[in-house]
């Protein structure tokens, strides 16, 4: 552990560190441009010089020289003010003075370094450099005569996301960072060049000219387009959800955020229930609140009991805690959140748990997948897996084939093969330190789970100090809804066979419901998606922007959101829906205010009350007579873009889908 | 500066050169490049599979040669690495080019040796013949380009011509030169300069100057 002096002060850094980490560490500011935590370092744009003693008579990039025993750096010297303010001016030479109309103004790195570390004026007369915009595809706008050439997005790409699209063609002053032929950058993490670029060069295309940073009111939120739930800061202007960027967590989404979560949000003012409806004559007609809980009430009228609920992929916990003390007040207990029919073992949740956790996955060297297109499935998991594969891991996936971004052995898409292992497979897992096996939405809808789990002996997935058997789920709201036990041991088809007078469906709009013909259907959702079209009575609910909320991802990671902004219209918080709605049925559920519901939900599932892991014990006996039947004929995600009906609903993302996965025509926004 | 935008990518350039594979010699060429370095590492030889193919390019086409899109994303192919990372490189150096050339691709030094010593009159007398800087001439056979120092300040001013130097020019010696190539022959590279054999002192050798007849032993006398 190396001892440096900075400023005087004598601090011992961590063997490794660079002189930048080492003046951090110190407490001290180093401006900076191209140096980032996450990425490589290139040391090119030479804001972050320092003195340091012993070496040469001049200034040094610190974010490239490692910190060595006994150097003493100094970041407040004249000579380091005046290279500070050199290396700015250079900078700002070819850098245009037009802040008032950029996008970044306000939360600019380059803006506030100026004032922080320029001198007050330009001496430059001559013409400045322009260069011509690039196209980047319909979330990227650019206007690349401000940018200062620190790479980042290229490193990013590269190192990342793993698709090297961006580069920087021609040389010096020349240089101009481009995708190949202005091709649209198409994969699920573009956007994060948006938040790395630390001029106004990348910026959000859909949010251009909307607002500045500092008229928007920021809300701790996380996000729902996907089960990883990534940590996310929504940015409101009274009453609209401009725009969601990611929040760091290393333990979730580190500083990324797949674009679905943050480009959804323009969904969420299209579209809306923003009234209740009910159907007369086979269609859908305005009505007020009390005549639609009539409707309900005398829909129930003498068979109370026979009502079910079934869960949509965006739910909170409480919701789903409220919407099951309301059927269970009834008398039923037809209750079920895999709308789209799968029939899993929930009886221990540790099987059904993403165990090994997304930084624990970074860990592993042996990877088997099985039915999940990681890439789509959860966009933030593939980066943690490219990660595991650069460390040395091996992966197999079975399932039709995806582009993973690493190297990785597709093993065909027949699960058959895993009754008798293949060698090369066996060998790998079984001489693995940290084996790793993930089931996949496509292979949980197979039936394979209990099958699955007898790999854990076999490849010795559990051992101390690491448990590698994982299931990745794919919808926000499944863990909270396993451990709400809002479950039917059959699943919808049981739901289905009884045939409940009433179906609530709370936001489901992924769930057949043609089998539920002879059912009032009461929709209680947000958006006039494939929920709405079938329902008898519309009650207009709450987004995950709009309410409080307690949130799952599929590691057993309890998470709460916190409301951004009101509700459109007439719609209400679900849970106050779900409560009025006890009172027209004639029953009690227990809550009257939010924070009611909260401590009596936390009250039957204490986990939820405790942000972190849950702890879900240990793995259950493997049923020793499962085996691994059929075929994955493909994936559930069919489409990126417009998994969920805020995405449907969203323009952004149908242009997305239009143009990166349909190959439509490029459409350049009217400005 | 000489302009360095790929060629356009039109239909009609991916009609022509969208079929191109190397020829059987330079596919050997090709794979001894490769073999140089560490299995996995053959990005490496990026930079001679690009020159071999702008050269093979050049053959095809009678010119100097150079590299259209569908060609830059052959070698990308060949090495499997992305196009970008090649285009980086094709663009990043000046002995690529990026857009159809001449079959004689004239370089003439601008620098301040080269302009102290008349370089000005040598860019004159090639536009006399009907060059253009950064184009292909009428009859095909120049192409014209200003460039920074090729680092033969001791014979300047200089031309370079494809892969060879002319040094100490007059525009008399060049316009010799370049009526040579026209006329299919291979004029006498290096200095043009009558007596001088590469870049010794113009007049004679000032200093060591027992070494001219013999190898003279200076040891004792420093």
């Amino acid at each position: 552990m190396p001892k440096v002096t900075v400023d005087g002060q004598e601090i011992e850094v961590p063997a490794g560190a660079t002189v930048l980490q080492a003046c951090e560490l110190a407490g001290k500011e180093i401006p900076r441009f191209c140096y980032h935590e996450r990425l490589s370092i290139a040391g090119n744009c030479r804001m972050c010089l320092v003195e340091v003693k012993p070496g040469p008579p001049k200034p040094q990039a610190s974010c490239a020289l490692p910190a060595a025993d006994g150097q003493e750096i100094r970041t407040d010297s004249p000579m380091v003010k005046k290279a500070r303010e050199g290396v700015m001016e250079f900078l700002l030479i070819n850098h245009p003075l037009d802040c008032p109309i950029c996008d970044q103004g306000g939360e600019c790195d380059l803006q506030d370094q100026a004032v922080a570390y320029g001198r007050g004026g330009s001496r430059f007369d001559e013409n400045k450099r322009a260069v011509t915009e690039k196209y980047m595809g319909p979330l990227i706008k650019t206007i690349m005569t401000r940018c200062i050439h620190c790479t980042r997005c290229v490193r990013f790409s590269e190192e990342i996301a793993g698709v090297d699209e961006i580069g920087a063609l021609y040389r010096g002053e020349d240089m101009q960072i481009t995708t190949y032929l202005e091709q649209a950058a198409a994969h699920e993490l573009s956007a994060n060049v948006i938040d790395l670029c630390p001029v106004g060069a990348l910026t959000s295309r859909p949010y251009a000219f909307e607002a500045r940073p500092w008229e928007l009111k920021k809300t701790l939120s996380i996000d729902v387009s996907d089960a990883v739930g990534a940590n996310i800061t929504l940015h409101s202007k009274g009453r609209e959800v401009m725009r969601a960027l990611p929040r760091i967590n290393d333990d979730v989404n580190e500083e990324w955020l797949s674009d679905k979560g943050r480009y959804q949000v323009d969904g969420l003012t299209k579209r809306r229930l923003d009234r209740v409806w009910v159907r007369r004559d086979g269609k859908l007609q305005p009505a007020e609140w009390t005549e639609a809980f009539g409707m309900i009430a005398g829909a129930l009228e003498g068979d109370k009991g026979s009502i079910a609920a079934v869960a949509g992929d965006l739910l909170d916990a409480e919701t789903m805690f409220a919407a099951k003390a309301l059927v269970n007040a009834c008398g039923s207990n037809l209750t079920e959140a895999r709308q789209t029919g799968m029939t899993y073992d929930v009886s221990k949740l540790a099987a059904v748990n993403f165990n090994s956790t997304f930084a624990g996955i970074e860990t592993a060297d042996a990877i088997l997948i099985i039915g999940s297109n990681v890439r789509w499935d959860a966009a933030l998991l593939n980066v943690r897996l490219r990660k595991a594969v650069k460390a040395g891991a091996k992966v197999y996936i079975i399932g039709p084939e995806w582009d993973p971004t690493y190297p990785a052995t597709f093993l065909g898409s027949d699960l058959k093969i895993l009754n008798r292992i293949p060698k090369e497979l066996g060998d790998v897992m079984k001489s693995a330190q940290r084996p790793a096996v993930i089931l996949g939405a496509a292979g949980l809808a197979k039936g394979v789970l209990a099958a699955t789990l007898k790999l854990v002996d076999k490849f010795g997935l559990v051992r101390d100090g690491w448990n590698g058997f994982n299931v990745l789920h794919i919808s926000a709201a499944r863990m909270a809804s396993l451990m709400l036990d809002f479950t039917a041991p059959g699943g919808m088809g049981e739901i289905a066979a009884a045939s409940p007078k009433v179906l609530l469906s709370l936001g489901a709009d992924e769930m057949d419901y043609g089998a539920f013909g002879s059912s009032l259907k009461v929709y209680i959702g947000h958006h006039g998606d494939k929920g709405a079209h079938h329902a008898d009575i519309i009650l207009p609910g709450a987004s995950y922007a709009e309410k409080d909320g307690t949130y799952v991802n599929t590691e057993g990671r309890v998470q709460f959101a916190e409301k951004a902004v009101f509700a459109p219209g007439d719609a209400r918080e679900d849970w106050t829906i779900l409560r009025a709605l006890a009172d027209a049925l004639g029953v009690t559920v227990g809550f009257d205010s939010f924070a009611a519901l909260q401590a009596k939900m936390i009250a039957a599932v204490p986990a939820l009350g405790e942000e972190g892991l849950a702890d879900y014990g240990a793995l259950p006996k493997p049923d020793s007579g499962a085996k691994f039947e059929g075929e994955i004929a493909g994936y559930p995600i069919k489409d990126f873009y417009l998994t969920n009906p805020i995405a449907r609903a969203s323009e952004v993302m149908q242009r997305c889908s239009d143009e990166l996965l349909h190959g439509a025509d490029v459409k350049e926004a009217a400005e | 500066m000489a302009d360095r935008t790929p060629a356009p990518d039109t239909p009609e350039l991916r009609a022509r050169w969208s079929a191109f594979a190397w020829t059987p010699e330079n596919k050997k060429t090709a794979d001894w490049h490769i073999a140089k370095y560490p299995g996995g590492r053959q990005r490496s030889a990026v930079m001679p599979l690009l020159d071999l193919a702008q050269r093979q390019v050049g053959a095809e086409t009678d010119t100097q040669g150079w590299l259209p899109l569908p060609v830059i994303e052959y070698v990308a192919q060949y090495l499997g690495m992305p196009v970008i990372r090649v285009l980086e490189v094709a663009s990043f150096y000046f002995m690529y080019n990026l857009k159809p050339v001449g079959k004689f691709h004239v370089q003439v030094c601008g620098t301040t040796p080269c302009m102290l010593r008349g370089s000005d009159d040598i860019i004159a007398a090639c536009k006399k013949r009907g060059m253009v800087k950064g184009g292909v001439s009428a009859d095909g056979l120049w192409t014209l380009t200003e460039v920074e120092c090729m680092g033969n300040c001791a014979t300047a001013p200089m031309v370079q011509i494809n892969d060879d130097n002319y040094e100490d020019l007059t525009p008399e010696r060049l316009d010799a030169v370049l009526d040579a190539l026209a006329a299919g022959q291979k004029p006498k590279t290096g200095t043009q300069e009558p007596g001088r054999h590469t870049s010794e002192p113009a007049g004679g050798p000032t200093t060591l100057t027992d070494m001219v007849s013999a190898n003279h032993d200076y040891r004792g006398e420093w």
